[in-house]
């Protein structure tokens, strides 16, 4: 049976369990003289009772689901005869997209090596037995959890302890779904990046000045070994992240300090979520936007004033993304603003200074820090922005100072490197994973360091 | 006395250049919104310039004589007969008694590519669905061929080229000005998935591809995120795990957003051997990039619960649960549906870590479930916008368009449910 039809069933059955076992309590109530006498309401009996038959099941189920996927393949694999058994990670993901298509009828068993047709068959016999094992067992835990709780509604059980410290480990389970996360990311980047540098020394990988990812088909091509240099993309990454921070520092500090010293309540009301709006623009639309109307448009005012540009300028998209993080640069500093205590300011107007001096004298300095931990989270977005890169910013890794010219990102080489048909185990694939890993360390440091110093400064004043 | 005077003679006389100081401070703060605005609008007006031709067709409509002569066909209801007929011909003979002077091989072909490519399978299909039409003469609509829906649609633009030859842009002319060349609303846009042509590109796969991959979103992490927030905010213990929990999530909320992607990539289909391109890994990937937020929020709507809710709820003797479920939970969930909301818009919007769990691929059907191939909106933009034919920028600035007021929609029921559910205490 599928997982998608047991699911439902598990539930329904929960809910089955969950009549019965209300039904039971009322009975071994009735002859002490009504629910009263039990230690528990009869819903906390009938929902441990549901708990019991459904946690179980859906435990095992959800571990059941996600590798028999895998065990089967294994099991396949290695099934083959010798002369089939693939050499490569390349052909074994062929050989397996193979069996797979014999197996589901899209290909013929006749044109195939008799090996490949008998582990086709095995692979769709596999398959079978095992959904059969998954829907007998996860039913059957089902079924005994509901029983046993069903035995266990006694007067003298305590259920409702039972079902609120199930609660509590089910809520305590959910928070710590984020540290499964990170552990997930990290585990996910690091191996592919250890198998990356096997291939790849990671001196030549830190401090290369030339990246291109090449890898050979035959070894005797032009230009077969790849090139895997992180230094252009990195100086990529952060010529496009500091023309944004150069626009949107400014533009976002003036505007907090704007909205929170100057405007009236109106007209604070009507801008703040328009600013805010900016904030809520999906970022394949500012790629549209820069690769689209942005990039021409430089190209041509370029032309105009005798300087060439390209089309994929770093120039383009630094401006767009710059105006992207307008308002994350704008509300982080409007807080920190807020947050200055009021009688520093009032000190300051106090001894006769004007708004702006009060502001640049006083409030700023004493913001300084928090701001700061603002701009280095917004640098961190920037750097790991990816969309209005992707579509606007170029493929070659030009290792350039020139704003005008094509610059490539991190984040642009991972989604080039992973996107279409390539094998998993190719230097090429594994170099993605190496640097979402750079990528990672180096946004994980700013955010860290930037929520440390927000934090402290908060503290400070509260 | 007399420093006393110049002093403030100093003052005075610094006044001036201190209040010009003031209004250029001032100005600048308005300058800064001012720019930011600016953005705002040119984005938007550009988008909507570029695009709203996308929501216009153009259609072509002609009588057309489904003579079994011309197109090889005695009987229409012989599926072997309607594989080998050709269904072009009544298409262009029908064009002809508009230009009876094109006859020659190259006047035809050119003739021929007036109608969009598809105008052969839609006779086809006619005469399969009702073969007793065969001999008869039937007003028929077709798309018109890309270049000439272009032409019609931006001939006076010069950032789009016209690919028609003199003759068939004259032809185009006549035929607009007879009405047989038409606009229309595109209702083809909101009824059909990709395709190769602008013409018969739609945005309905990717917005069902879309309302799947939320679905898993929104099931897996509002459920579990509520869930976190109130052991966080009621349960948690003050030791080292809590702390590393939240360092977490703090963290998890700044993580660019590929991370996830490859996240995805190496965990669910390498590890768990999920397949590529379908709405549950998309959901979950998006569902773990979307807790942060909908954690954070639902934290500060538990908190904004008073503790003389929870404190009248145990003097009369409820367990710490029960307070929880029965009385902080039901307050705090506009705050926290609301939050779920914004984070929902913002995985709707989002696109780049779908674009390595392989959502990029090319899909012409309408995905019918879970585990069905899909795309979602905001990658099939960036497919369009990348796409060398000139008919899919406005396509994408149309799927822009409709991404943002689905999007608008969201936030302002975010807001609206605010406005009228959340308590002030």
């Amino acid at each position: 049976m599928q997982t998608a039809n047991l699911l439902p069933l598990v539930l329904v059955l929960a809910v089955v369990a969950y009549g019965l076992a209300y039904m039971r309590s009322r009975a071994v109530a009735e002859p002490l003289g009504g629910i009263r006498n039990l230690k528990s309401l009869p819903f906390y009996y009938a929902a441990r009772a549901a708990l019991w038959s459904a946690i179980p099941a859906l435990i095992v189920l959800a571990l059941w689901a996600s590798f028999e996927g895998k065990v089967i393949q294994n099991v396949v694999m290695g099934s083959l005869p010798a002369d089939l058994a693939p050499q490569s990670e390349g052909q074994a993901s062929l050989t397996l997209s193979q069996i797979s298509n014999v197996a589901a009828g899209k290909l013929d068993p006749a044109l195939v090596p008799e090996g490949i047709a008998g582990a086709a068959g095995l692979l769709e016999s596999l398959r079978a037995q095992s959904s059969q094992f998954k829907a007998i067992l996860v039913l059957l835990i089902t079924v005994l959890g509901a029983a046993f709780a069903w035995t266990r509604v006694m007067p003298h059980i305590n259920a409702r302890e039972n079902v609120e410290r199930t609660l509590r480990g089910i809520f305590f389970f959910c928070a710590a779904v984020a540290i499964l996360t990170t552990i997930g990311i990290v585990f996910s980047v690091i191996f592919e990046t250890v198998r990356f540098f096997g291939k790849v020394p990671i001196s030549e990988f830190l401090f290369g000045t030339s990246w291109s990812p090449q890898t050979a088909l035959r070894a005797d091509q032009v230009g077969s070994d790849g090139a895997f240099g992180v230094i252009p993309l990195f100086t990529g990454t952060l010529m496009i992240s500091a023309i944004a921070l150069l626009v949107a520092v400014p533009v976002g500090l003036l505007s907090a300090v704007y909205l929170s010293e100057y405007a009236t309540k109106p007209v604070r009301a009507v801008v703040k979520p328009l600013l805010e709006m900016l904030a809520g623009v999906p970022t394949v639309v500012y790629g549209f936007f820069a690769a689209l109307t942005v990039a021409p448009f430089i190209r041509d005012v370029a032309e105009l004033i005798g300087l060439e540009a390209s089309s994929q300028s770093a120039l383009a998209a630094g401006l767009v993304m710059g105006i992207m993080i307008i308002p994350f640069v704008s509300s982080l500093s409007d807080d920190v603003i807020n947050a200055v205590p009021r009688a520093l300011r009032d000190g300051s107007l106090a001894l006769g200074a004007t708004q702006s001096e009060t502001m640049k004298n006083v409030i700023f300095p004493a913001a300084l820090p928090g701001i700061m931990g603002g701009i280095l989270l917004a640098a961190s977005r920037a750097i790991g922005e990816t969309m209005i890169v992707v579509m606007a910013a170029g493929l070659a890794a030009n290792l350039t100072g020139n704003p005008l010219d094509s610059v490539t990102t991190v984040t642009v080489q991972i989604v080039t490197l992973l996107t279409g048909d390539q094998e998993f185990d190719s230097a090429k694939t594994l170099a993605a994973f190496a640097l979402g890993m750079l990528l990672f360390i180096v946004t994980l440091i700013l955010n860290v360091f930037a929520l440390k110093i927000v934090r402290k400064y908060r503290e400070q004043y509260d | 006395m007399t420093d006393q005077r110049s002093q403030a003679e100093i003052v005075r006389q610094s006044l001036k250049r201190r209040y010009r100081k003031e209004r250029r401070f001032r100005f600048y703060g308005i300058a800064a919104i001012g720019v930011a605005l600016l953005s705002l609008v040119i984005l938007f007006t550009d988008i909507i310039g570029k695009g709203y031709t996308g929501f216009i067709k153009t259609t072509i409509t002609l009588d057309v004589v489904l003579d079994g002569e011309v197109m090889y066909l005695q009987d229409a209801a012989d599926p072997e007969q309607l594989d080998m007929a050709d269904f072009q011909a009544p298409i262009i003979r029908a064009l002809q008694q508009y230009f009876p002077e094109a006859q020659d091989r190259r006047d035809v072909r050119e003739l021929s590519r007036l109608a969009g490519s598809y105008a052969s399978n839609q006779v086809r299909d006619l005469l399969k669905a009702q073969p007793e039409l065969l001999g008869t003469t039937q007003t028929l609509e077709f798309l018109a061929h890309d270049s000439v829906s272009v032409y019609v649609k931006h001939a006076d633009n010069p950032s789009y080229s016209i690919r028609l030859s003199e003759q068939q842009q004259r032809w185009v002319d006549q035929l607009v000005a007879d009405g047989v060349i038409d606009t229309a609303f595109n209702d083809v846009l909101f009824s059909r998935g990709d395709s190769r042509e602008p013409s018969n590109a739609g945005i309905l796969g990717a917005i069902v591809g879309s309302l799947l991959t939320m679905v898993v979103t929104l099931v897996i992490a509002f459920p579990v995120g509520v869930a976190a927030a109130i052991y966080l905010e009621e349960f948690a213990p003050q030791n080292r795990i809590t702390d590393f929990i939240e360092v977490n999530i703090n963290n998890l909320a700044a993580v660019p957003s590929i991370i996830f992607g490859l996240l995805g990539l190496a965990v669910f289909i390498g590890l768990f051997g999920m397949p590529r391109s379908v709405p549950v890994v998309g959901g979950l990937v998006l569902a773990l990039m979307t807790l942060p937020t909908i954690i954070i929020s639902s934290r500060a709507a538990i908190k904004s619960v008073p503790p003389s809710i929870r404190e009248a709820a145990e003097g009369i003797g409820a367990s710490k649960m029960q307070v929880v479920l029965h009385h902080v939970l039901p307050l705090a969930m506009p705050g926290m549906l609301t939050g779920s909301i914004i984070g929902m818009a913002q995985a709707l919007g989002e696109t780049a870590p779908l674009l390595l769990i392989g959502m990029v691929a090319f899909i012409v059907e309408v995905p019918d479930g879970f585990f069905s191939s899909a795309t979602v909106l905001p990658v099939q933009i960036y497919l369009w916008a990348g796409s060398a034919e000139q008919g899919f920028v406005e396509l994408a600035s149309a799927g822009i368009m409709v991404l943002l007021t689905f999007l608008i929609s969201m936030n302002a029921l975010a807001i609206w449910l605010r406005k009228r559910l959340e308590r002030r205490w």
